[in-house]
């Protein structure tokens, strides 16, 4: 393949974010990636059609869901002989599902392709301590009573218990948030202004909701029409009020009106080349302009857990010859309201931009007014992998309602020092 | 989707059967429905009427060609499977003569699920006062046989123009076929018009078209999708954002689009329209079946509720059909269809709102029906009126007032979705170009306003 073609992203599904053990409960991934990828395809019109492929993933995922996206796909009404498999990059795989979509279809490798992503905080997968399980299996292995009555004897009471998976780093032993109070601090990051934040993410996303924004981007299931999570109606002084839970003494800041909650949810985009899309009569809404990836080395403390974005975007800007601020719109992902604050203020800060980006020049502020215009995930939710495909679709809507040529910035951070970025254009 | 009452499962077993024989109970029996593939009639059908007309030739020919056997007396054995009397050619009450004594003989003969289709003239189109007076006279007889009829038969009146009769043949198939199962009873007027060409595939009459129906999501709205993608359109599916998950599933299922618009907001028209536009290239036919109640006693009825049920049920559809039939909008030949009931033609206890949006519906139809601009582009705008329709929603009503509106109609059963979708889908059919400014009950002859 020596010349590559643009890739379109038509459009988008998602079923609303519910707290976890809300409405969600019960559902597991396949559930809810099915009840997302059925609601993209009748929104489409693409029953019975074969797609180039479907990529998704879970972060927290049961053994069972070997083969979850393929599962999902043989679940839906898509054609049966439609591939799929699963990727998994902690918070950035919705986004990594669609870059690697998107390439196959600029590459001529594939016409048309759906990446999503889903995460249940609910039904977690249940595992029992590593020395119970070494037992277990020993006793599995056990072939004659003899043999299995020695393995069962082995077993003790102090072995029973399980693990439930954590938002933990295996390698700092630390929280997701307590990393990330750590680089609020570095930057010195205010509650007043993660406060403001959350507001504002509230505040977008009930706005959207009452102007019929997500009408065609999102099913309703399982009773559930709204993102669980959203409070329309919160104040600076209800978020002020909330004390903190990550952080210590003075100068903790983050509470859990500024941080994500857990989430169950499913999303899923649909992305096609331009003669896929007009066979089908789609419209393309934008084009997927580039995407990038980038990690820190956050187990020393060099950088901040979910400081990698920071990263990612400047080479990306450099490849396109485009500055900070030749975007219409911004959606940079609210782990925390403080790692976007905190990735906001690096990008002003010249020794920053110029020590660890090996900028001339520090990349400059951007126009708060046009970023996470609809809300982000402070208020919808974060269902793990679910959060790319929720953008994505989100974005290129955006961008489509204020023209062609308008473009777009993603930003997503992720467990394990990682980032992915990408570019979107109104088509 | 099948679904018995089982009241109909009970008198029609062994047992079941000998009480209701003993007790004279009304004894429904399952209905024929369509099934692709099936004949239009089990049983020969006998046409006769009085003299020898044009339109008793034309109407020959035409059931013919759709397959019907013909027989020109009650045959010795067997029965029949339908009646087709002509009396276009009727002058006076004397002439009706004609009528009963082709039809006595052979009502005792009827099979089950069997069709007596009178062919007339319409009254209001007589040159004399003897004339108008045998016309409308059709009408009485054709609601009495219906009456009279059982096991599952049904008696129906259609009004040709002079000369159009070809025209009127689709009328007459679809009143002879399994697919008018409920309906019963009836009067359709057909207009001026000439010889329509049969479908290429009488299974497919709908083919090449693309169709929109609002509240699809469920209910009578979902049977309408899958009829008219059976016969051969391409549907997209409208209902509330709240409806989307049911909504996916009918869309899936037929292999249609999901809209998820509320039909009251102000570009709902412009946006069913750009749809319909950019992913099928255009528009032929529009369903309005979105529909709410909000039933209370008028007495305490707040202007809210009021505003609720007339927004959804009626000003949406005016507001909508500004931009689906403006020029640019429906295709020519385009067919609009919309849901009336028959709360709004006998008016309900409780349903003042509902009846009122519902009337509303039938002077739509009339407002429409007439418009001169639209029948210039071939639009034809035509309703259904159900009566009691076994749906999610009727299953909780209390149950001696279901009861009630099951049995108290000549078929004594309640109708299913896919009646009032049968009935829709005839309507849509390019062979109905004659066909508009009806208003078809699909009842089972239900007494209420009758």
């Amino acid at each position: 393949m020596t010349t590559t073609r643009r890739a379109a992203v038509l459009g988008g599904n998602r079923i609303p974010f519910a707290r976890q053990f809300g409405p969600y409960a019960e559902a597991s991934n396949q559930d809810m990636l099915t009840a997302a990828l059925e609601g993209l395809v009748a929104r489409h019109g693409i029953a019975g059609e074969r797609l180039g492929e479907v990529v998704a993933g879970a972060v927290i995922k049961h053994s069972r869901d070997f083969n979850l996206t393929r599962e999902a796909v043989l679940g839906s009404s898509l054609a049966p002989d439609t591939p799929a498999y699963d990727v998994q990059q902690a918070c950035g795989t919705g986004l990594e599902a669609a870059i690697l979509v998107a390439n196959k279809i600029a590459l001529g490798q594939a016409d048309s392709g759906i990446a999503g992503g889903v995460d249940s905080a609910s039904d977690a997968p249940i595992v029992v301590p590593e020395k119970l399980r070494r037992k277990l299996l020993r006793l599995s292995r056990a072939k004659t009573p003899a043999d299995r009555a020695r393995a069962a004897l082995t077993m003790r009471p102090t072995d029973l218990g399980i693990q439930v998976p954590a938002n933990t780093e295996p390698r700092t032993g630390m929280s997701m948030g307590e990393h990330m109070a750590v680089t609020a601090e570095r930057w010195g990051v205010t509650r007043e202004a993660q406060d403001q934040l959350a507001l504002a993410s509230h505040h977008h996303l009930a706005a959207a909701y009452e102007r019929g924004f997500f009408d065609d981007l999102m099913t309703p299931y399982l009773g559930l029409s709204r993102d669980q999570n959203l409070r329309a109606d919160t104040t600076l002084e209800k978020l002020a009020s909330l004390r903190t839970v990550f952080g210590r003494g003075e100068n903790a800041t983050m509470t859990a009106g500024n941080s994500t909650p857990l989430t169950d949810g499913a999303s899923a985009v649909l992305l096609g080349s331009e003669d896929w899309a007009a066979a089908h009569g789609l419209k393309p809404l934008a084009w997927f302009v580039d995407g990038e990836t980038a990690a820190v080395d956050y187990v020393s403390g060099d950088e901040g857990l979910l400081m990698a974005p920071a990263y990612a975007v400047p080479r990306m800007l450099a490849r396109q010859g485009l500055a900070l601020q030749d975007f219409d719109l911004y959606e940079i992902h609210e782990a925390f309201a403080s790692t976007v604050l905190s990735t906001l203020t690096a990008w002003e800060d010249e020794d920053f931009c110029r020590e660890r980006l090996g900028l001339d020049a520090p990349l400059g502020a951007i126009d708060r007014d046009k970023l996470n215009i609809t809300g982000s995930s402070l208020a919808a939710g974060h269902p793990f992998a679910a959060t790319g495909g929720r953008i994505l679709a989100t974005l290129a809507k955006l961008l489509q309602e204020k023209g062609s040529g308008s473009r777009g910035l993603v930003s997503i951070c992720a467990a394990g020092g990682q980032g992915v970025v990408a570019i979107l254009e109104a088509a | 989707m099948a679904r018995s009452d089982g009241y109909t499962s009970f008198v029609n077993s062994g047992v079941g059967a000998k009480l209701a024989t003993a007790l004279g109970l009304p004894r429904p029996v399952p209905l024929r429905r369509h099934s692709p593939g099936a004949p239009l009639v089990d049983g020969p059908v006998l046409v006769g009427g009085h003299a020898d007309t044009p339109a008793v030739a034309a109407l020959r020919a035409g059931l013919t060609s759709a397959g019907a056997t013909l027989t020109e007396v009650v045959p010795e054995t067997g029965r029949l499977g339908g009646v087709v009397v002509d009396l276009t050619a009727a002058e006076t009450p004397a002439d009706l003569e004609s009528l009963r004594a082709t039809l006595a003989p052979a009502l005792k003969r009827l099979g089950r699920c069997a069709r007596v289709v009178v062919v007339g003239r319409d009254p209001r189109a007589a040159s004399s006062v003897a004339q108008r007076a045998a016309r409308r006279a059709l009408e009485g007889i054709t609601r009495s046989v219906a009456k009279e009829l059982r096991n599952g038969a049904t008696a129906n009146l259609v009004l040709v123009d002079d000369g159009s009769e070809g025209a009127a043949l689709g009328t007459v198939v679809f009143l002879l076929s399994a697919r008018s199962a409920y309906v019963d009873g009836q009067v359709v007027r057909v207009g001026k018009g000439d010889d329509v060409a049969a479908p290429a595939d009488p299974e497919r009459p709908l083919d090449g078209k693309v169709a929109v129906v609002t509240g699809a999501a469920r209910g009578i709205g979902a049977d309408i999708a899958r009829t008219l993608v059976r016969d051969g359109a391409t549907v997209v599916c409208v209902d509330i954002p709240a409806a989307g998950a049911h909504l996916a599933a009918v869309a899936n299922e037929v292999g249609g689009t999901a809209m998820q618009v509320d039909v009251t907001a102000a570009d709902a028209g412009a946006r069913i329209l750009e749809h319909a536009r950019t992913r099928h290239g255009g528009l032929d036919v529009v369903v309005h079946n979105a529909g709410i109640t909000r039933d209370k006693l008028l007495a305490n009825t707040d202007a809210e509720r009021w505003a609720s049920v007339l927004d959804v049920n009626l000003r949406s559809i005016l507001a909508m059909n500004d931009t689906l039939l403006a020029k640019d909008g429906l295709r020519d030949g385009g067919r609009v269809v919309l849901v009336s009931s028959i709360a709004g033609i006998a008016g309900n206890r409780g349903q003042s709102s509902y009846a009122a949006s519902k009337a509303g519906v039938i002077g739509l139809v009339d407002g429409y029906s007439t418009d001169r601009a639209l029948s210039r582009r071939g639009i034809t705008v035509n309703a259904v009126a159900p009566g009691f329709i076994e749906t999610e929603m009727t299953a909780k009503v209390p149950l001696a007032t279901r009861e009630m509106g099951r049995r108290l109609n000549s078929l004594a059963q309640g109708g299913l979705p896919v009646d009032v979708a049968e009935t829709i889908a005839y309507f849509a059919a390019d062979e109905q170009s004659a066909v508009s400014g009806n208003v078809v009950r699909v009842c089972g002859q239900s007494l209420l306003g009758a």
